[in-house]
């Protein structure tokens, strides 16, 4: 149903406007007298100022390895987190141990772990999904490059930036 | 003979001198300095930064670092202009080839040509600072500011386009309503000085007081107070009137980006769309300075002295040239100012309420303006 909207009734300073334009530049005026003072605070310089501190716990940046307490490679390449991926980001190439290692008939290791930066969508589900705990989103956010290879991270790349994460497996662990 | 032919080559070189100066010197960096302080005025109006990084890019020569001068981002425009200068030239298929070229000119060359009769300065090294001093000073701009209609509404007719067809009609019927108001509320000024030269104009406005500030002269007659009334409302006329020819918020109507796009430049890119930019820019340097003449005293400042052309070559002479210069491009700068400031304090108009208060209300309260400054003219000496 159709409703009329009441008018307000003006004075005659109201609808003169000119005093009201007046009042309007008085406060777009304080406004910049306030930022050329410094008074005012509200944006963040990016390079130079960051949020990094403010991070919360759960934030997703980049897809990153870890090692554990021993210096042992996490990830088995059971190639899941690459099934998973939304955008295909992840291309696994699986490989073995070196027959030297003493782990080398207990458990196999990526040849290759190379994550596409350009297509990663910071989901989330390989980190989700890996029953080793061996890929963790980390506080990078900051990914670039100059080129579409150098926004590929390659394994090396990727334990450096995921560095040594302790304490069991939480699928192995009794109390979790 | 010697006479006859040597006098014509001097005025030439004088004039194409001055008007050099004038354009490239004075006029195109301010115009590029506007744009960088609209940014950065509208910036901290609205508790933001602006654009406070781009120096000087002496690093280019070698240099560690860009030049950073007081504020930053002083390098803004130089960067603009390069982008500007080097994206592509897209052209339209759907359209008017040859008007959509003819458009950008269009808007361009009125907003300079009528710097041609503005007084910036009295004399410097034995010439009057002005490229042209004629005595129909005052009628040649409106003439020719109101040309510059043509380069938006060729613009939006060319474009073949819905968004600048509107935008275009818009502007022309605005241009041409403002006109007038514009116009009238100039007469009661022409009527006090008695004069259509702007040279003329200055002169009075020294002897008398500036007409805005009757007071300069150092003395305040009943008839300058009384005076003061009619010219403080067709000021104001004046200036309103001025926005709305030159598109200015809150009267942008002709491209306001929340209902068409960008308006009648739509479909312009990279230099074409510069020239829109710059024309538009210019326009106001040119209003401003025609506020500046008529109202604020044109070069002069108050209490100090004034060169005359025999003292225009000596040393003080010069200095006191190159400070009325620096005064009449101080004020259109504080106008220029304003402008900017009432951009981002006041929204846009509606169409119907922008044609209300032209025909309802400015060309009426002008017009009554006129017989009132007549009155006081015919009865108060």
């Amino acid at each position: 149903m159709a409703y009329t909207v009441r008018r307000p009734n003006l004075t005659f300073w109201e609808k003169l406007y000119l005093p009201n334009i007046v009042a309007g530049l008085a406060i777009t005026f304080n406004h910049l007298k306030k930022m050329l003072k410094g008074e005012t605070h509200v944006v963040m310089q990016y390079p130079e100022e960051k949020w990094d501190a403010h991070l919360p716990e759960y934030y997703r940046g980049a897809p990153t390895l870890v090692t554990d307490e021993h210096g042992r490679e996490r990830c088995v390449s059971c190639q899941l987190c690459e099934f998973i991926c939304p955008p295909r980001a992840i291309k696994i190439t699986p490989g073995s141990l070196p027959s030297d290692s003493q782990f080398a008939k207990v458990e196999k290791a990526p040849e290759a772990f190379d994550i596409d930066m350009s297509r990663c969508i910071y989901c989330g589900l390989c980190e989700e999904v890996c029953p080793e705990q061996a890929i963790y989103l980390r506080k990078d956010y900051a990914v670039t490059g100059e080129s579409r290879a150098d926004m590929v991270h390659h394994k090396d790349k990727l334990y450096e930036l995921g560095g040594t994460m302790p304490g069991l497996v939480h699928k192995w662990n009794p109390d979790k | 003979m010697d006479f006859l032919n040597d006098i014509p080559w001097m005025l030439i070189a004088a004039s194409i001198a001055k008007t050099l100066f004038l354009i490239f010197g004075v006029v195109l960096p301010i115009v590029s300095y506007t744009v960088y302080a609209e940014r950065r005025v509208s910036a901290l109006i609205q508790d933001r930064l602006g654009p406070n990084r781009t120096g000087f890019p002496i690093s280019l020569f070698g240099f560690q670092k860009d030049l950073q001068l007081f504020l930053g981002g002083l390098g803004q425009p130089v960067a603009d202009a390069m982008k500007f200068l080097l994206k592509e030239e897209f052209t339209p298929g759907h359209v008017n080839k040859f008007y959509f070229w003819l458009a950008p000119v269009l808007a361009m060359v009125p907003a300079l040509s009528t710097l041609a009769v503005l007084p910036f300065g009295n004399f410097l090294f034995g010439q009057k600072m002005v490229v042209a001093d004629v005595n129909v000073g005052i009628l040649y701009v409106f003439a020719v500011a109101s040309v510059g209609v043509y380069g938006i509404v060729l613009a939006g007719w060319s474009s073949n386009s819905k968004y600048p067809f509107l935008g275009s009609i818009r502007a022309s019927s605005q241009m041409i309503s403002y006109e007038l108001s514009l116009g009238l509320s100039a007469v009661p000024v022409l009527m006090i000085i008695g004069n259509l030269n702007l040279s003329e104009a200055i002169q009075y406005q020294i002897d008398n007081g500036w007409l805005l500030l009757p007071f300069t002269d150092g003395k305040l007659t009943l008839r300058e107070l009384l005076l003061w009334i009619p010219v403080l409302v067709s000021f104001i006329i004046f200036t309103i009137s001025m926005f709305a020819e030159t598109n200015r918020l809150p009267f942008d109507l002709p491209e306001s980006e929340t209902e068409l796009v960008a308006g009648y430049h739509t479909e312009y890119s990279a230099m074409k769309f510069a020239l829109f930019f710059l024309g538009e820019y210019a326009a106001m340097i040119a209003g401003s300075s025609i506020i500046v003449v008529l109202f604020l005293g044109g070069w002069h400042v108050p209490f100090l002295p004034i060169n005359t052309l025999e003292s225009s070559t000596t040393p003080s002479g010069i200095a006191l040239g190159f400070l009325h210069i620096t005064a009449f491009f101080a004020k259109v700068v504080g106008i220029l100012i304003f402008f900017i400031w009432v951009r981002w304090t006041l929204p846009r108009f509606r169409f119907d309420q922008l044609m209300k208060l032209g025909w309802l209300y400015l060309f009426e309260i002008a017009l009554v303006n006129i017989f009132i400054t007549a009155a006081i003219l015919a009865w108060v000496k």
